[in-house]
């Protein structure tokens, strides 16, 4: 009874994957099944749907409803300076290198709503290095992209952000960098001068130029080992030799058809370096 | 290639969770024939010693685990401080950044219930010492799958709360104490 019932559920899944491709273009249907199928389980429930086929049909003749779907299949978690301790290795091995470019391209893939692209770029400010950089912000996610786009966020997030900038090494005042109002922090414009926003993914979408650095955190744990190395076949052919990769503090390329193209850089870090072929 | 290891114990624990574990992990033998996940509650913003501690006291090689790590019998994989570890099928962990769930990131309810998913009738689930409601949820989902539900009975457990929530959501799930769980977990071949 009950493996019958299991097994009609993930049924029910997969097709709901294929119509949200066929119809929308969004492709889920090889990110990691267990984390699918708890956040569609969580969005049968909320939004009030008897089974997963209903929702199914609804999305498929509702456009109004994928900002719901996407709500609910897109993890959106972030912090600014998230695990200061990557951006502290990002501050003291990696900027070094990138001192010796003349201009650079960096790339954050799956930036949310904003706060990992933000803390690179006042990084980079405090390091000098912001004048040269040219910095993009991807994400399939509209809503986190317009978020991320206005750069404001809830005042209570601010003390945590605060205390990891100074954890990471920060060499000014995080309130350097915003304004309050309404229990908003609302971060300067001025951030936003050299960065380019943009939708994209890295299931469907292809590599758009040469970058010193990429940082996709916390993006690719949601694939299933395929689709990530896909995905790392992007970053191993926009990074030239020398160029850098960071991941997630519990992401790795251990297991990747990739491996060969990098060697571990700050190996407690997750940040890697790409080598030669 | 090694066989699929045909069966899986999950164990999920909070406070007093170190003490309750050191009774039953180092007894298991080098050649255990399941793999063994275990969820504790930890501070979110520390690395854990939990994996280490255990990799010396265990004749079974125990890991915190990293995204799509193989899932291989002999091998304890501890779920990290701040992620959600869910099954992938059976061959893989998948760590997830979702919200908290009862405040616990790790938890315990998201471990059990893929675990029930991944595993079904092959699976043991145990809830151990905890001052919270973690695991309830889970553990029900590994009953209405088949699974076997375990206990620690809450007269001996360092924090009841835990242990009582699941049995009262799951009357069926057999009530041990640690003593018990031990043996049940060195015998697990023959408990099937
Ligand atoms: C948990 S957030 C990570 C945010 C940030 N990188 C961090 O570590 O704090 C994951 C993000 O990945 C995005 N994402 C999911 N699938 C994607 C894809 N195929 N291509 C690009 N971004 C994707 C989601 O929309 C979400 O914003």
């Amino acid at each position: 009874m009950t493996e019958t019932f299991e097994k009609v559920e993930d049924i029910e899944i997969r097709l709901l994957l294929e119509a949200l491709y066929h119809r929308y273009h969004y492709d889920f249907r090889s990110y990691a099944m267990s984390s699918i199928r708890r956040r569609l389980r969580q969005a049968r429930e909320q939004l009030g749907f008897a089974t997963i086929s209903a929702m199914q049909e609804r999305v498929l003749h509702h456009p109004e409803m994928l900002d719901d779907m996407l709500r609910f299949l897109t993890v959106q978690v972030s912090e600014m300076f998230r695990d200061p301790s990557y951006f502290a290795a990002i501050r003291e091995k990696v900027v070094p290198h990138l001192r010796t470019y003349p201009s650079l391209k960096i790339w954050i893939a799956g930036c949310s709503s904003g706060e990992e692209l933000y803390s690179f770029v006042i990084l980079f400010r405090e390091e000098g290095l912001e004048e040269r950089t040219l910095f993009y912000a991807t994400d399939i996610n509209p809503e986190a992209l317009a978020q991320a786009e206005a750069g404001i966020y809830d005042i209570e997030r601010v003390r945590l952000f605060t205390e990891n900038h100074l954890d990471s090494g920060g060499k000014g005042s995080l309130s350097d960098y915003y304004t309050t109002g309404y229990n908003r922090c609302i971060l300067d414009k001025s951030l936003r001068r050299n960065v380019v926003f943009s939708d994209h993914s890295l299931v469907t979408d292809q590599v758009f130029g040469e970058m010193q650095l990429v940082s996709c955190r916390n993006v690719m744990i949601y694939f299933d080992r395929d689709l990530q190395d896909r995905a790392v076949g992007l970053f191993r052919d926009t990074l030239p030799r020398n160029g850098f990769l960071g991941l997630g503090s519990k992401e790795t390329l251990r297991f990747s058809t990739h491996a060969d193209g990098f060697r571990e850089f700050v190996r407690d870090e997750k940040i890697y370096q790409r080598i030669g072929s | 290639m090694k066989d699929n290891p045909n069966g899986a114990i999950i164990i999920g624990a909070s406070a007093g969770a170190l003490e309750a574990l050191s009774m039953i992990l180092p007894p298991l033998p080098a050649t255990y024939p399941y793999p063994i996940f275990v969820v504790v509650h930890l501070p979110p913003n520390k690395r854990s010693v939990l994996a280490a501690i255990f990799d010396l006291k265990c004749q079974l090689r125990a890991i915190e685990a990293e995204d799509k790590e193989p899932v291989e019998a002999g091998f304890i994989y501890f779920a990290p401080p701040n992620y959600h570890l869910s099954l992938e099928g059976r061959t893989h962990v998948a760590l997830s950044s979702e919200e908290e769930v009862l405040f616990s990131r790790p938890s315990i309810d998201v471990a059990f219930e893929s675990a029930a998913d991944a595993w079904g009738s092959q699976l043991t689930a145990i809830v151990l010492t905890g001052a919270n409601h973690d695991g309830s949820q889970g553990l029900s989902a590994v009953v209405r799958s088949g699974g076997t539900a375990i206990v620690q009975d809450p007269s001996e457990a360092f924090a009841r709360a835990m242990p009582e929530a699941a049995i009262r959501a799951c009357p069926s799930a057999q009530v041990l104490t640690l003593s018990k769980i031990s043996t049940y977990l060195q015998n697990i071949e023959n408990e099937h």
